[in-house]
């Protein structure tokens, strides 16, 4: 079954949410999705494009009291 | 009481020295047992293998006995853990030796990974261990042009290490004299040069200025030795005449053996810098999984909390300092400038221009390291 993995990239400059994210993508299971916590804002953006341009599936994200919330899923 | 360190490098030595001076009536009266255990005799300054990659330092330049790095008041052995028997808070090393403890440290850093990628093991060029540092110095002695291409995995050590090292085969292709028969092409993971903003808003121009070409949004998927081709996950490909890597890294095999995290990376609360569900063990350095950089200055801050709050533990029975992230980075631009970068879990890094002075101090602290170590700076 598929599972969820939640990386809590709050307050990370360096490496960043985006980095954390793909060492992640590496440890998840095909189909397995990923929440990441980002006070980033940048990283809304910057997580999508990444995902599609590697061909993953970004399933979306919100923010709630300053966190970004961002949902993808491995695909390959 | 017995306080345990697993792992004399960056943080444990830190760490350790640090308890030794809080504890010190502790550790007299025999009240408390301090000790180390580490995998080596010797401790390695790991920065300065960039310099053995480049040829401006020789290995032996870079290590130090451990045991004269430690406060005499802390036993230290070398004998190296291979299971973790948590719940009984014990530890089996490998010569067979069972150590108790009241509270436990792990600080046994991190180690890269060059199988994460199919074919990055026969063909690419490394600097992150001595002997793969020498290896590529000898390599690059005998190149004399071509394509060199750098590339990375994630998560590495040290995040400056990538620009560190493109700006060093400049200045050292340079001073060759063949630097117009080399094309450094510079690859990174995500869609700037570096992840942090400010830092890729200089290094961008500083490779256009110098003529080093790059990449971004760059992930490794394969190397094709024969071809002489890498393939990224964004489906991109280059090819290449000599590759130079940081791959991605993992913490320790005894880390993933006794399955205390996934990819040898230990679940830890990123303030109070215990491993999580475990209020007796503290995780140190490298092998942590908070999100921020895997680097001798996080492992140094992190074994200050981390001390000042066994010796309260010791003293009182409760911690009196919570980690906030901080982080301080030295990024080496070439062989003359430098600037550096700090933050914390909430304040961002602002690294400002390089400059001569900043090349300096770093050089100063390349010697300065050893103090550190000792717990003195
Ligand atoms: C090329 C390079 C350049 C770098 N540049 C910088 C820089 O400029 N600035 C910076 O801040 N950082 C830099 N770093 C990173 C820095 O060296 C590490 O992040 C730091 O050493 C981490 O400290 P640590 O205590 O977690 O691990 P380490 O210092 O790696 O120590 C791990 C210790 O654990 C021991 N050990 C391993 N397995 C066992 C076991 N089973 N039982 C007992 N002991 C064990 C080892 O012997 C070692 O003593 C660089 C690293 C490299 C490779």
């Amino acid at each position: 079954m598929a599972e969820k993995k939640l990386i809590d990239a709050r307050g990370s400059f360096c490496p960043g949410p985006l980095m954390e994210l793909i060492a992640a993508m590496k440890m998840v299971a095909v189909g397995d999705e990923i929440e990441i916590l980002s006070t980033d804002k940048g990283s809304a953006a910057e997580i999508p494009q990444w995902i599609n341009k590697v061909g993953h599936e970004y399933i979306g994200s919100h923010e709630e009291a300053g966190v970004w919330h961002v949902n993808v899923k491995r695909s390959k | 009481m017995k306080i345990l360190v697993v792992g004399g490098g960056m943080g444990g030595t830190i760490l350790a020295n640090n308890v030794a001076r809080n504890l010190k009536d502790e550790l007299k009266s025999g009240k408390v047992q301090l000790t180390v255990l580490s995998a080596s005799d010797k401790h390695m300054y790991q920065p300065g293998l960039l310099y053995v990659a480049v040829g401006r330092m020789t290995p032996d330049e870079l290590y130090r006995d451990q045991a004269s790095l430690l406060e005499p008041s802390i036993q230290f052995q070398v004998d190296p853990v291979d299971q973790f028997m948590l719940d009984n808070n014990q530890v089996k090393t490998k010569s067979g030796k069972i150590h108790s403890y009241d509270i436990l440290v792990i600080a046994t850093g991190s180690r890269m990974w060059p199988d994460s990628i199919p074919g990055l093991k026969e063909n690419a060029e490394f600097f992150y261990t001595e002997q793969t540092a020498v290896k590529m110095f000898k390599r690059l002695r005998e190149f004399e042009g071509g394509k060199v291409v750098i590339a990375m995995g994630v998560p590495h050590k040290c995040p400056m290490a990538p620009l560190e090292i493109v700006f060093m085969l400049d200045d050292y292709f340079k001073e060759r004299g063949i630097r117009d028969k080399v094309q450094l092409h510079y690859t990174y993971p995500i869609g700037r040069v570096h992840t942090l903003e400010n830092v890729a808003k200089w290094a961008q121009p500083e490779m256009d200025k110098r003529g080093i070409t790059y990449e971004t949004l760059f992930n490794l998927k394969s190397v094709d030795g024969e071809k002489r081709l890498l393939a990224s996950e964004e489906g991109t490909e280059t090819n290449y005449d000599m590759l130079i890597s940081i791959p991605a890294h993992k913490g320790m095999e005894v880390i993933e053996n006794n399955k205390l995290g996934q990819n040898g990376w230990i679940p830890t609360d990123r303030y109070s810098l215990a491993m999580e569900g475990r209020s007796n063990v503290f995780i140190l350095g490298d092998t942590t999984n908070i999100p921020i950089s895997k680097a001798g200055s996080t492992a140094h801050f992190e074994a200050e909390t981390v001390g000042a709050n066994i010796a309260a533990l010791v003293r009182f029975g409760a911690p009196v300092r919570k980690y906030d992230g901080k982080v301080f980075c030295f990024i080496q631009a070439g062989s003359e400038k430098a600037t550096y970068a700090m933050f914390n879990y909430t304040l961002p890094p602002d690294p400002k221009a390089p400059t001569r002075a900043i090349h300096w101090f770093k050089l100063a602290y390349n010697k300065l390291y050893w103090i550190s170590a000792r717990g003195l700076l």
